[in-house]
Protein backbone atom coordinates (compact mmCIF):
# COMPACT_ATOMS: atom_id res chain seq x y z
CA UNK A 1 0.00 0.00 0.00
CA UNK A 2 1.46 3.39 -0.75
CA UNK A 3 0.36 6.21 1.32
CA UNK A 4 2.47 8.99 0.13
CA UNK A 5 2.85 10.25 -3.59
CA UNK A 6 6.42 10.48 -3.57
CA UNK A 7 6.47 6.71 -3.23
CA UNK A 8 5.55 7.05 -7.07
CA UNK A 9 8.32 9.11 -7.67
CA UNK A 10 11.31 7.33 -5.74
CA UNK A 11 9.95 4.11 -7.84
CA UNK A 12 10.25 6.15 -11.25
CA UNK A 13 13.93 7.69 -9.75
CA UNK A 14 14.61 4.28 -8.93
CA UNK A 15 13.99 2.29 -12.37
CA UNK A 16 14.43 4.99 -14.45
CA UNK A 17 17.11 8.01 -12.99
CA UNK A 18 18.28 9.47 -16.18
CA UNK A 19 15.16 9.63 -18.40
CA UNK A 20 13.95 13.57 -18.64
CA UNK A 21 10.34 13.20 -16.15
CA UNK A 22 9.85 17.29 -16.61
CA UNK A 23 10.90 19.57 -19.32
CA UNK A 24 9.99 23.04 -21.32
CA UNK A 25 12.12 25.55 -23.57
CA UNK A 26 14.54 26.38 -20.53
CA UNK A 27 14.89 23.45 -18.04
CA UNK A 28 14.95 19.85 -18.00
CA UNK A 29 14.93 17.54 -14.97
CA UNK A 30 15.62 13.74 -15.16
CA UNK A 31 13.73 11.79 -12.49
CA UNK A 32 16.74 11.41 -10.57
CA UNK A 33 17.13 15.24 -10.21
CA UNK A 34 13.89 16.10 -9.24
CA UNK A 35 13.31 13.55 -6.60
CA UNK A 36 16.96 15.01 -5.43
CA UNK A 37 15.97 18.47 -5.67
CA UNK A 38 12.64 17.87 -4.02
CA UNK A 39 14.48 16.51 -0.86
CA UNK A 40 16.93 19.19 -0.77
CA UNK A 41 13.69 21.76 -1.24
CA UNK A 42 11.94 19.42 1.72
CA UNK A 43 15.07 19.00 3.54
CA UNK A 44 14.91 23.29 4.24
CA UNK A 45 11.13 23.65 4.54
CA UNK A 46 11.24 20.59 7.19
CA UNK A 47 14.30 23.05 9.20
CA UNK A 48 12.59 26.21 8.59
CA UNK A 49 8.89 25.69 8.58
CA UNK A 50 8.26 21.77 9.84
CA UNK A 51 5.89 19.70 9.09
CA UNK A 52 1.93 19.90 7.69
CA UNK A 53 2.39 23.62 6.61
CA UNK A 54 0.94 25.56 3.41
CA UNK A 55 3.33 26.33 1.20
CA UNK A 56 3.23 28.97 -1.54
CA UNK A 57 5.07 28.14 -5.16
CA UNK A 58 4.83 31.19 -6.76
CA UNK A 59 6.87 30.89 -9.91
CA UNK A 60 6.56 31.09 -13.80
CA UNK A 61 5.11 28.00 -14.94
CA UNK A 62 7.80 25.47 -15.63
CA UNK A 63 9.81 22.08 -14.71
CA UNK A 64 11.47 23.66 -11.62
CA UNK A 65 7.41 24.01 -10.29
CA UNK A 66 7.71 20.26 -10.21
CA UNK A 67 10.21 19.88 -7.86
CA UNK A 68 9.09 22.98 -5.60
CA UNK A 69 5.49 20.94 -5.32
CA UNK A 70 7.58 17.51 -4.37
CA UNK A 71 9.71 19.70 -1.73
CA UNK A 72 6.80 20.51 -0.16
CA UNK A 73 5.56 16.90 0.31
CA UNK A 74 8.63 15.26 1.37
CA UNK A 75 8.67 18.23 4.29
CA UNK A 76 5.10 16.52 4.79
CA UNK A 77 3.56 19.86 3.98
CA UNK A 78 1.42 21.07 0.93
CA UNK A 79 1.59 23.00 -2.06
CA UNK A 80 -0.14 25.98 -3.09
CA UNK A 81 0.36 26.97 -6.82
CA UNK A 82 0.22 30.41 -7.55
CA UNK A 83 1.06 31.70 -10.99
CA UNK A 84 2.64 34.27 -12.03
CA UNK A 85 0.20 36.41 -14.13
CA UNK A 86 -2.08 36.30 -11.41
CA UNK A 87 -2.89 39.92 -10.37
CA UNK A 88 -1.86 40.57 -6.93
CA UNK A 89 -5.20 41.09 -5.67
CA UNK A 90 -6.48 37.86 -6.43
CA UNK A 91 -3.21 36.58 -4.52
CA UNK A 92 -3.11 38.60 -1.43
CA UNK A 93 -6.89 37.37 -1.00
CA UNK A 94 -5.75 34.16 -1.68
CA UNK A 95 -2.98 34.19 1.18
CA UNK A 96 -5.38 36.01 3.77
CA UNK A 97 -7.29 32.37 3.57
CA UNK A 98 -4.29 30.20 3.37
CA UNK A 99 -2.04 32.12 5.91
CA UNK A 100 0.77 30.10 4.43
CA UNK A 101 4.00 29.35 6.33
CA UNK A 102 6.59 29.59 3.40
CA UNK A 103 6.65 31.57 -0.33
CA UNK A 104 9.19 29.92 -2.76
CA UNK A 105 9.59 32.23 -5.37
CA UNK A 106 12.09 32.65 -8.53
CA UNK A 107 13.58 35.26 -10.23
CA UNK A 108 10.45 36.29 -12.45
CA UNK A 109 8.36 36.76 -9.29
CA UNK A 110 10.51 38.24 -6.69
CA UNK A 111 9.72 42.17 -8.17
CA UNK A 112 5.89 41.43 -6.73
CA UNK A 113 7.26 39.68 -3.24
CA UNK A 114 6.62 43.27 -1.72
CA UNK A 115 3.35 43.50 -2.69
CA UNK A 116 2.11 40.55 -0.95
CA UNK A 117 0.45 40.37 1.96
CA UNK A 118 2.31 38.02 4.45
CA UNK A 119 4.84 37.88 7.08
CA UNK A 120 6.01 34.30 6.24
CA UNK A 121 9.30 32.88 4.99
CA UNK A 122 10.20 33.79 1.50
CA UNK A 123 12.87 31.73 -0.08
CA UNK A 124 14.10 31.70 -3.43
CA UNK A 125 13.95 28.48 -5.50
CA UNK A 126 18.05 29.12 -6.64
CA UNK A 127 18.99 28.83 -2.90
CA UNK A 128 17.27 25.46 -1.73
CA UNK A 129 17.22 23.05 -4.84
CA UNK A 130 20.63 22.48 -3.80
CA UNK A 131 21.02 22.44 -0.07
CA UNK A 132 22.50 19.16 1.77
CA UNK A 133 19.73 16.73 2.73
CA UNK A 134 18.85 15.74 6.25
CA UNK A 135 17.83 12.46 5.45
CA UNK A 136 17.21 11.49 9.16
CA UNK A 137 14.55 14.35 9.32
CA UNK A 138 12.91 13.22 5.87
CA UNK A 139 12.45 9.99 7.14
CA UNK A 140 10.85 11.45 10.02
CA UNK A 141 8.59 13.29 8.51
CA UNK A 142 7.16 10.64 6.18
CA UNK A 143 7.26 8.44 8.91
CA UNK A 144 4.38 10.96 10.54
CA UNK A 145 2.80 11.37 7.24
CA UNK A 146 -1.00 9.42 6.26
CA UNK A 147 -2.39 9.07 2.96
CA UNK A 148 -5.40 11.56 3.77
CA UNK A 149 -2.75 14.16 4.83
CA UNK A 150 -2.92 17.33 2.24
CA UNK A 151 -0.78 17.02 -1.03
CA UNK A 152 -2.15 20.34 -2.64
CA UNK A 153 -4.50 23.42 -2.25
CA UNK A 154 -5.73 24.83 -5.49
CA UNK A 155 -7.81 28.00 -5.43
CA UNK A 156 -11.07 28.16 -7.78
CA UNK A 157 -13.66 30.97 -8.33
CA UNK A 158 -16.29 31.77 -5.51
CA UNK A 159 -19.16 33.48 -5.47
CA UNK A 160 -19.08 35.81 -2.85
CA UNK A 161 -15.95 37.10 -4.29
CA UNK A 162 -13.39 34.78 -2.43
CA UNK A 163 -11.95 32.20 -4.08
CA UNK A 164 -12.26 28.50 -2.37
CA UNK A 165 -8.86 26.44 -1.11
CA UNK A 166 -9.86 23.05 -2.73
CA UNK A 167 -7.78 20.46 -0.42
CA UNK A 168 -6.66 16.95 -2.02
CA UNK A 169 -4.91 14.54 -0.46
CA UNK A 170 -2.28 12.00 -1.41
CA UNK A 171 -4.70 8.94 -1.16
CA UNK A 172 -7.00 10.84 -3.87
CA UNK A 173 -3.97 11.85 -6.01
CA UNK A 174 -2.69 8.12 -5.71
CA UNK A 175 -6.06 6.56 -6.70
CA UNK A 176 -6.40 9.04 -9.55
CA UNK A 177 -3.31 8.57 -11.32
CA UNK A 178 -3.46 4.88 -10.40
CA UNK A 179 -6.90 4.91 -12.62
CA UNK A 180 -5.38 7.10 -15.21
CA UNK A 181 -2.44 5.07 -15.49
CA UNK A 182 -4.40 1.94 -16.03
CA UNK A 183 -7.33 3.24 -18.28
CA UNK A 184 -5.22 4.84 -20.43
CA UNK A 185 -2.38 2.71 -20.63
CA UNK A 186 0.29 5.11 -19.61
CA UNK A 187 3.90 3.82 -18.99
CA UNK A 188 7.37 4.75 -19.93
CA UNK A 189 7.01 5.25 -23.43
CA UNK A 190 4.13 7.98 -22.69
CA UNK A 191 5.13 11.44 -23.91
CA UNK A 192 2.81 14.44 -21.90
CA UNK A 193 2.44 17.99 -23.66
CA UNK A 194 1.28 19.92 -21.11
CA UNK A 195 -1.14 23.05 -22.00
CA UNK A 196 -3.13 23.66 -18.49
CA UNK A 197 -1.75 25.99 -15.88
CA UNK A 198 -0.44 24.20 -12.66
CA UNK A 199 -3.12 25.85 -10.23
CA UNK A 200 -5.78 24.22 -12.81
CA UNK A 201 -6.95 20.97 -11.86
CA UNK A 202 -6.46 19.34 -15.25
CA UNK A 203 -2.61 19.57 -14.85
CA UNK A 204 -3.22 16.88 -11.98
CA UNK A 205 -3.63 14.51 -14.50
CA UNK A 206 -0.50 15.61 -16.20
CA UNK A 207 2.30 15.64 -13.44
CA UNK A 208 0.87 12.76 -11.63
CA UNK A 209 -0.01 9.98 -14.23
CA UNK A 210 3.39 11.14 -15.50
CA UNK A 211 5.49 10.47 -12.15
CA UNK A 212 3.35 7.23 -11.54
CA UNK A 213 3.94 5.60 -14.88
CA UNK A 214 7.75 7.19 -15.61
CA UNK A 215 6.68 8.91 -18.51
CA UNK A 216 7.93 12.12 -20.17
CA UNK A 217 6.10 15.04 -19.76
CA UNK A 218 6.74 18.69 -21.75
CA UNK A 219 5.22 21.55 -20.89
CA UNK A 220 4.23 23.46 -23.56
CA UNK A 221 4.85 27.11 -23.78
CA UNK A 222 1.44 29.32 -23.64
CA UNK A 223 2.30 31.28 -26.35
CA UNK A 224 2.60 28.59 -28.49
CA UNK A 225 -1.35 28.38 -28.06
CA UNK A 226 -1.83 30.91 -30.56
CA UNK A 227 0.44 29.79 -33.37
CA UNK A 228 -1.02 26.75 -33.70
CA UNK A 229 1.19 25.21 -36.69
CA UNK A 230 3.82 26.30 -34.48
CA UNK A 231 2.35 23.70 -31.88
CA UNK A 232 2.00 21.24 -34.09
CA UNK A 233 5.34 21.44 -35.06
CA UNK A 234 6.12 21.18 -31.43
CA UNK A 235 4.34 17.81 -30.83
CA UNK A 236 6.02 16.40 -33.71
CA UNK A 237 9.08 17.74 -33.20
CA UNK A 238 8.82 16.55 -29.17
CA UNK A 239 7.00 13.26 -30.48
CA UNK A 240 4.67 14.04 -28.09
CA UNK A 241 1.67 10.57 -28.08
CA UNK A 242 -0.63 12.09 -25.32
CA UNK A 243 -2.58 15.40 -24.81
CA UNK A 244 -4.77 16.18 -22.06
CA UNK A 245 -6.16 20.04 -22.88
CA UNK A 246 -8.97 22.25 -22.72
CA UNK A 247 -11.49 22.39 -25.96
CA UNK A 248 -11.05 25.76 -26.66
CA UNK A 249 -7.01 24.82 -27.28
CA UNK A 250 -8.16 22.04 -29.43
CA UNK A 251 -10.95 23.96 -31.09
CA UNK A 252 -8.16 26.73 -32.06
CA UNK A 253 -5.91 24.31 -34.01
CA UNK A 254 -9.28 22.86 -35.56
CA UNK A 255 -10.60 26.05 -36.68
CA UNK A 256 -7.26 27.83 -38.06
CA UNK A 257 -6.38 25.16 -40.14
CA UNK A 258 -3.84 23.66 -38.60
CA UNK A 259 -4.28 20.41 -38.82
CA UNK A 260 -4.30 20.48 -42.47
CA UNK A 261 -0.72 21.99 -42.17
CA UNK A 262 1.03 19.42 -40.29
CA UNK A 263 0.61 15.54 -39.74
CA UNK A 264 0.55 14.16 -36.30
CA UNK A 265 1.37 10.34 -36.69
CA UNK A 266 2.79 9.84 -32.97
CA UNK A 267 -0.06 11.51 -31.32
CA UNK A 268 -2.05 8.63 -29.86
CA UNK A 269 -4.15 9.79 -27.02
CA UNK A 270 -6.22 12.87 -26.90
CA UNK A 271 -7.91 13.78 -23.82
CA UNK A 272 -10.47 16.89 -23.34
CA UNK A 273 -12.02 18.26 -20.06
CA UNK A 274 -12.86 21.86 -18.50
CA UNK A 275 -15.53 22.77 -20.45
CA UNK A 276 -17.97 21.53 -23.39
CA UNK A 277 -16.24 19.73 -26.35
CA UNK A 278 -17.94 21.04 -29.35
CA UNK A 279 -18.80 17.98 -31.49
CA UNK A 280 -17.92 20.39 -34.95
CA UNK A 281 -14.07 20.42 -33.94
CA UNK A 282 -13.65 17.38 -32.53
CA UNK A 283 -14.83 15.79 -35.77
CA UNK A 284 -12.55 17.95 -37.33
CA UNK A 285 -9.68 16.32 -35.26
CA UNK A 286 -11.03 12.84 -35.89
CA UNK A 287 -10.87 13.50 -39.59
CA UNK A 288 -7.01 14.18 -39.26
CA UNK A 289 -6.02 11.66 -36.59
CA UNK A 290 -8.14 8.77 -37.39
CA UNK A 291 -6.26 6.47 -35.13
CA UNK A 292 -5.78 8.34 -31.72
CA UNK A 293 -8.14 7.43 -28.83
CA UNK A 294 -10.32 10.48 -27.84
CA UNK A 295 -11.64 10.68 -24.55
CA UNK A 296 -13.81 13.11 -22.94
CA UNK A 297 -13.14 13.78 -19.04
CA UNK A 298 -15.59 15.30 -16.39
CA UNK A 299 -15.13 16.43 -12.92
CA UNK A 300 -14.45 19.23 -10.46
CA UNK A 301 -11.40 20.44 -8.41
CA UNK A 302 -13.32 19.18 -5.93
CA UNK A 303 -12.97 15.20 -6.78
CA UNK A 304 -9.42 15.71 -7.82
CA UNK A 305 -9.99 15.79 -11.54
CA UNK A 306 -12.29 13.62 -12.99
CA UNK A 307 -15.22 11.09 -11.65
CA UNK A 308 -16.99 10.78 -15.34
CA UNK A 309 -15.35 9.36 -18.68
CA UNK A 310 -16.13 9.10 -21.73
CA UNK A 311 -13.81 7.22 -24.48
CA UNK A 312 -15.32 8.35 -28.24
CA UNK A 313 -16.57 5.16 -29.68
CA UNK A 314 -18.72 5.90 -32.02
CA UNK A 315 -19.18 8.73 -34.77
CA UNK A 316 -21.23 11.56 -33.42
CA UNK A 317 -22.99 13.80 -36.14
CA UNK A 318 -22.03 18.18 -35.65
CA UNK A 319 -25.09 19.10 -33.44
CA UNK A 320 -24.89 15.84 -31.20
CA UNK A 321 -23.52 16.34 -27.45
CA UNK A 322 -20.22 14.38 -26.54
CA UNK A 323 -21.58 12.61 -23.73
CA UNK A 324 -19.56 12.57 -20.35
CA UNK A 325 -19.64 9.18 -20.07
CA UNK A 326 -19.28 6.39 -16.96
CA UNK A 327 -17.95 6.60 -13.43
CA UNK A 328 -14.10 6.12 -13.29
CA UNK A 329 -13.72 2.65 -11.19
CA UNK A 330 -14.11 3.16 -7.56
CA UNK A 331 -15.98 6.41 -8.18
CA UNK A 332 -19.69 6.81 -8.12
CA UNK A 333 -21.92 8.87 -9.71
CA UNK A 334 -25.55 9.61 -8.23
CA UNK A 335 -28.01 11.58 -10.01
CA UNK A 336 -30.20 13.42 -7.78
CA UNK A 337 -33.51 15.27 -8.14
CA UNK A 338 -34.19 18.35 -6.04
CA UNK A 339 -35.74 16.24 -3.25
CA UNK A 340 -32.77 14.33 -3.05
CA UNK A 341 -34.05 11.21 -4.57
CA UNK A 342 -32.45 9.60 -7.05
CA UNK A 343 -32.70 9.84 -10.94
CA UNK A 344 -32.96 6.50 -13.02
CA UNK A 345 -34.68 7.19 -15.83
CA UNK A 346 -33.67 7.92 -19.32
CA UNK A 347 -33.47 11.91 -20.24
CA UNK A 348 -34.58 13.17 -16.69
CA UNK A 349 -32.64 15.55 -15.22
CA UNK A 350 -31.05 15.63 -11.75
CA UNK A 351 -27.82 17.23 -10.39
CA UNK A 352 -24.67 15.03 -10.63
CA UNK A 353 -23.41 13.86 -6.78
CA UNK A 354 -20.15 12.24 -6.58
CA UNK A 355 -18.90 9.37 -4.03
CA UNK A 356 -15.53 7.94 -3.73
CA UNK A 357 -11.85 8.40 -2.79
CA UNK A 358 -11.15 10.98 -5.38
CA UNK A 359 -12.99 13.05 -3.42
CA UNK A 360 -11.35 16.52 -2.01
CA UNK A 361 -11.53 16.97 2.41
CA UNK A 362 -13.03 20.52 1.52
CA UNK A 363 -12.52 24.13 0.95
CA UNK A 364 -9.37 24.84 3.47
CA UNK A 365 -10.69 27.57 6.30
CA UNK A 366 -13.95 27.39 5.03
CA UNK A 367 -16.35 25.41 6.88
CA UNK A 368 -19.42 26.89 6.02
CA UNK A 369 -18.79 26.34 2.10
CA UNK A 370 -17.32 22.88 2.58
CA UNK A 371 -20.56 22.17 4.65
CA UNK A 372 -22.90 23.22 1.92
CA UNK A 373 -21.75 21.11 -0.76
CA UNK A 374 -19.92 18.03 0.93
CA UNK A 375 -22.54 16.48 2.50
CA UNK A 376 -24.31 13.46 3.92
CA UNK A 377 -25.44 11.08 0.94
CA UNK A 378 -28.98 11.57 0.90
CA UNK A 379 -29.63 8.06 -0.34
CA UNK A 380 -27.81 6.79 3.00
CA UNK A 381 -29.42 7.76 6.69
CA UNK A 382 -27.12 4.84 8.18
CA UNK A 383 -23.94 6.06 8.79
CA UNK A 384 -21.58 9.21 7.77
CA UNK A 385 -20.76 8.81 4.29
CA UNK A 386 -19.85 12.57 2.50
CA UNK A 387 -20.67 12.97 -1.29
CA UNK A 388 -19.83 16.09 -3.27
CA UNK A 389 -22.16 17.84 -4.73
CA UNK A 390 -21.06 19.06 -8.46
CA UNK A 391 -23.90 21.86 -9.08
CA UNK A 392 -23.62 20.19 -12.46
CA UNK A 393 -27.41 19.44 -14.08
CA UNK A 394 -26.77 15.74 -16.15
CA UNK A 395 -28.98 12.97 -16.87
CA UNK A 396 -28.81 9.04 -18.74
CA UNK A 397 -29.17 8.51 -22.12
CA UNK A 398 -30.38 4.97 -23.72
CA UNK A 399 -26.37 3.77 -23.91
CA UNK A 400 -26.41 4.30 -19.94
CA UNK A 401 -23.91 7.09 -20.41
CA UNK A 402 -24.34 10.61 -18.64
CA UNK A 403 -24.84 13.58 -20.22
CA UNK A 404 -23.58 16.87 -19.32
CA UNK A 405 -27.13 19.79 -19.28
CA UNK A 406 -25.82 22.65 -17.53
CA UNK A 407 -25.24 24.61 -13.95
CA UNK A 408 -27.36 25.02 -11.30
CA UNK A 409 -26.22 28.26 -10.47
CA UNK A 410 -24.88 31.22 -11.71
CA UNK A 411 -21.03 29.38 -11.91
CA UNK A 412 -19.96 29.14 -15.78
CA UNK A 413 -17.48 27.73 -17.59
CA UNK A 414 -15.68 29.66 -19.69
CA UNK A 415 -12.93 29.03 -22.09
CA UNK A 416 -11.83 25.94 -19.54
CA UNK A 417 -12.31 28.20 -16.71
CA UNK A 418 -14.62 27.82 -13.92
CA UNK A 419 -16.10 31.06 -12.93
CA UNK A 420 -18.66 32.35 -10.47
CA UNK A 421 -20.18 35.22 -11.99
CA UNK A 422 -20.43 36.67 -8.53
CA UNK A 423 -16.71 36.80 -8.43
CA UNK A 424 -16.40 39.09 -11.41
CA UNK A 425 -19.38 41.39 -10.14
CA UNK A 426 -17.69 41.54 -6.83
CA UNK A 427 -14.22 42.82 -8.66
CA UNK A 428 -16.59 45.45 -10.78
CA UNK A 429 -18.51 46.58 -7.69
CA UNK A 430 -15.58 47.63 -5.85
CA UNK A 431 -14.20 50.19 -8.87
CA UNK A 432 -14.76 53.80 -8.81
CA UNK A 433 -17.32 55.25 -11.03
CA UNK A 434 -19.75 51.85 -10.88
CA UNK A 435 -22.82 51.66 -9.11
CA UNK A 436 -24.45 48.45 -9.59
CA UNK A 437 -23.30 45.36 -11.74
CA UNK A 438 -25.02 42.28 -13.18
CA UNK A 439 -22.82 39.92 -15.05
CA UNK A 440 -24.89 37.15 -17.38
CA UNK A 441 -23.06 34.14 -19.78
CA UNK A 442 -24.08 34.46 -23.22
CA UNK A 443 -24.10 30.28 -23.56
CA UNK A 444 -24.47 30.57 -27.46
CA UNK A 445 -21.60 32.56 -27.86
CA UNK A 446 -19.68 31.67 -24.70
CA UNK A 447 -19.06 35.30 -23.78
CA UNK A 448 -19.57 37.12 -20.01
CA UNK A 449 -21.78 39.95 -20.50
CA UNK A 450 -21.81 42.76 -18.08
CA UNK A 451 -24.52 45.39 -17.54
CA UNK A 452 -23.53 48.14 -15.18
CA UNK A 453 -24.45 51.94 -13.71
CA UNK A 454 -22.19 54.48 -13.09
CA UNK A 455 -20.46 56.74 -15.09
CA UNK A 456 -17.21 55.05 -16.05
CA UNK A 457 -16.53 54.46 -19.31
CA UNK A 458 -16.78 51.11 -20.62
CA UNK A 459 -12.99 51.40 -22.35
CA UNK A 460 -11.49 52.12 -19.01
CA UNK A 461 -13.83 49.76 -17.40
CA UNK A 462 -12.04 46.45 -18.65
CA UNK A 463 -8.49 48.02 -18.40
CA UNK A 464 -9.00 48.99 -14.69
CA UNK A 465 -10.80 44.84 -14.28
CA UNK A 466 -6.95 43.53 -15.74
CA UNK A 467 -5.81 44.81 -12.81
CA UNK A 468 -8.15 42.91 -10.18
CA UNK A 469 -8.82 39.51 -12.63
CA UNK A 470 -7.51 36.88 -14.11
CA UNK A 471 -7.75 37.82 -18.13
CA UNK A 472 -10.44 34.57 -18.60
CA UNK A 473 -13.21 36.51 -16.37
CA UNK A 474 -12.68 39.72 -17.98
CA UNK A 475 -16.29 40.31 -19.66
CA UNK A 476 -16.35 40.25 -23.76
CA UNK A 477 -19.33 42.72 -23.39
CA UNK A 478 -20.22 45.42 -21.15
CA UNK A 479 -22.62 47.72 -21.64
CA UNK A 480 -23.24 51.12 -19.72
CA UNK A 481 -26.91 52.13 -18.64
CA UNK A 482 -28.85 54.27 -16.63
CA UNK A 483 -30.44 52.70 -14.08
CA UNK A 484 -30.58 48.94 -12.62
CA UNK A 485 -34.10 47.19 -13.58
CA UNK A 486 -35.03 45.63 -10.40
CA UNK A 487 -37.47 42.35 -9.38
CA UNK A 488 -40.06 42.22 -6.23
CA UNK A 489 -37.68 41.73 -4.00
CA UNK A 490 -35.46 44.58 -4.60
CA UNK A 491 -32.66 42.82 -6.18
CA UNK A 492 -31.25 43.18 -9.88
CA UNK A 493 -33.40 41.34 -12.12
CA UNK A 494 -31.26 39.19 -13.88
CA UNK A 495 -33.99 37.94 -16.23
CA UNK A 496 -34.71 41.16 -17.39
CA UNK A 497 -31.26 41.51 -18.35
CA UNK A 498 -31.21 38.76 -19.80
CA UNK A 499 -33.66 39.13 -22.24
CA UNK A 500 -32.81 42.69 -22.98
CA UNK A 501 -28.69 41.91 -23.44
CA UNK A 502 -28.89 38.27 -24.08
CA UNK A 503 -30.68 37.13 -27.39
CA UNK B 1 -1.17 51.98 -41.29
CA UNK B 2 -3.41 54.19 -38.94
CA UNK B 3 -6.67 52.02 -39.27
CA UNK B 4 -4.61 49.09 -38.26
CA UNK B 5 -3.19 50.70 -35.31
CA UNK B 6 -6.92 51.56 -34.16
CA UNK B 7 -7.80 48.22 -34.75
CA UNK B 8 -5.06 47.27 -32.55
CA UNK B 9 -5.75 49.76 -30.38
CA UNK B 10 -8.85 48.10 -29.61
CA UNK B 11 -7.78 44.87 -28.43
CA UNK B 12 -5.42 46.75 -26.18
CA UNK B 13 -4.82 49.96 -25.49
CA UNK B 14 -1.97 49.82 -23.65
CA UNK B 15 0.36 49.10 -25.88
CA UNK B 16 2.31 51.35 -28.04
CA UNK B 17 2.06 49.46 -31.41
CA UNK B 18 3.40 52.63 -33.37
CA UNK B 19 6.96 51.50 -31.65
CA UNK B 20 6.88 47.83 -30.56
CA UNK B 21 8.72 45.26 -32.38
CA UNK B 22 8.47 42.69 -29.71
CA UNK B 23 5.24 42.02 -29.50
CA UNK B 24 5.39 38.01 -29.44
CA UNK B 25 8.83 37.52 -28.27
CA UNK B 26 8.84 39.71 -24.92
CA UNK B 27 4.75 38.73 -24.43
CA UNK B 28 3.22 41.38 -24.74
CA UNK B 29 0.50 40.15 -26.60
CA UNK B 30 -1.14 37.08 -24.88
CA UNK B 31 -3.01 34.38 -26.95
CA UNK B 32 -6.01 35.71 -26.27
CA UNK B 33 -4.89 38.89 -28.08
CA UNK B 34 -3.55 36.67 -30.66
CA UNK B 35 -7.23 34.91 -31.46
CA UNK B 36 -8.70 38.89 -31.14
CA UNK B 37 -6.04 40.16 -33.53
CA UNK B 38 -6.83 37.68 -36.36
CA UNK B 39 -10.82 38.08 -35.65
CA UNK B 40 -10.77 41.57 -36.07
CA UNK B 41 -8.73 41.63 -39.00
CA UNK B 42 -11.20 38.80 -40.75
CA UNK B 43 -13.72 41.49 -39.84
CA UNK B 44 -12.39 44.72 -40.89
CA UNK B 45 -10.27 43.42 -43.89
CA UNK B 46 -12.43 40.23 -44.77
CA UNK B 47 -9.21 38.20 -44.66
CA UNK B 48 -8.97 34.66 -43.56
CA UNK B 49 -5.32 34.18 -42.17
CA UNK B 50 -4.47 30.78 -43.56
CA UNK B 51 -2.51 28.93 -40.20
CA UNK B 52 0.63 28.87 -42.21
CA UNK B 53 0.66 32.92 -41.56
CA UNK B 54 -0.44 32.64 -37.81
CA UNK B 55 3.39 32.24 -36.53
CA UNK B 56 5.71 34.80 -34.55
CA UNK B 57 6.88 36.85 -36.65
CA UNK B 58 4.52 37.85 -38.61
CA UNK B 59 2.92 39.29 -35.35
CA UNK B 60 5.69 40.73 -33.57
CA UNK B 61 4.85 44.92 -35.01
CA UNK B 62 2.17 46.55 -36.54
CA UNK B 63 4.52 46.85 -39.57
CA UNK B 64 4.45 42.84 -39.53
CA UNK B 65 1.18 42.55 -39.33
CA UNK B 66 0.30 45.30 -42.17
CA UNK B 67 2.82 43.16 -44.61
CA UNK B 68 1.36 40.22 -43.95
CA UNK B 69 -2.38 41.51 -44.38
CA UNK B 70 -1.03 43.14 -47.53
CA UNK B 71 0.15 39.92 -48.58
CA UNK B 72 -3.00 38.07 -48.38
CA UNK B 73 -4.57 40.77 -50.22
CA UNK B 74 -2.72 40.34 -53.30
CA UNK B 75 -2.87 36.81 -53.79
Amino acid sequence: MEKSILSYLEKSEHEFPDKIAFSDNKYELTYHELANAARSIGSFLIEKIGTRKAVVVYMEKNTRNIAAFMGAAYAGCFYVPLDAQMPMERINIILKTLQPAAVIYDEKTEKFLSLMETECTKVLYDEIYMLPQDKEKLEIARRQMIDTDPLYILFTSGSTGIPKGVIVCHRSVIDYADWVVKTFELNENTVFGNQTPFYFSMSVLDIFATIRSSATLHIIPKMLFSFPVKLLELLKEKEINTIYWVPSALSIVANLGALDVVQLPNLKKILFAGETMPTKQLNIWRRHVPDATYANLFGPTEITDIGVYYVVDRGFSDDEPIPIGVPCDNVDALVVDEHGKSVKECGKIGELLIRGSFLACGYYNNPEKTKEVFIQNPLNNSYPETVYCTGDLVYWNENGELVYASRKDFQIKHMGNRIELGEIENAMSALDGVDMCCCLYNEETDEIVTVYTGNLEVKKLSQLLKKKLPRYMIPNVCYNRKGMPLNMNGKIDRKKLKTDYIK
Amino acid sequence: MEKLIELLKSVRDDVDFSKCTTLVDEGILDSFDIIEIINVIDEEYDIKIPAIEIVPKNFNSAEAILNMIQRLQEE
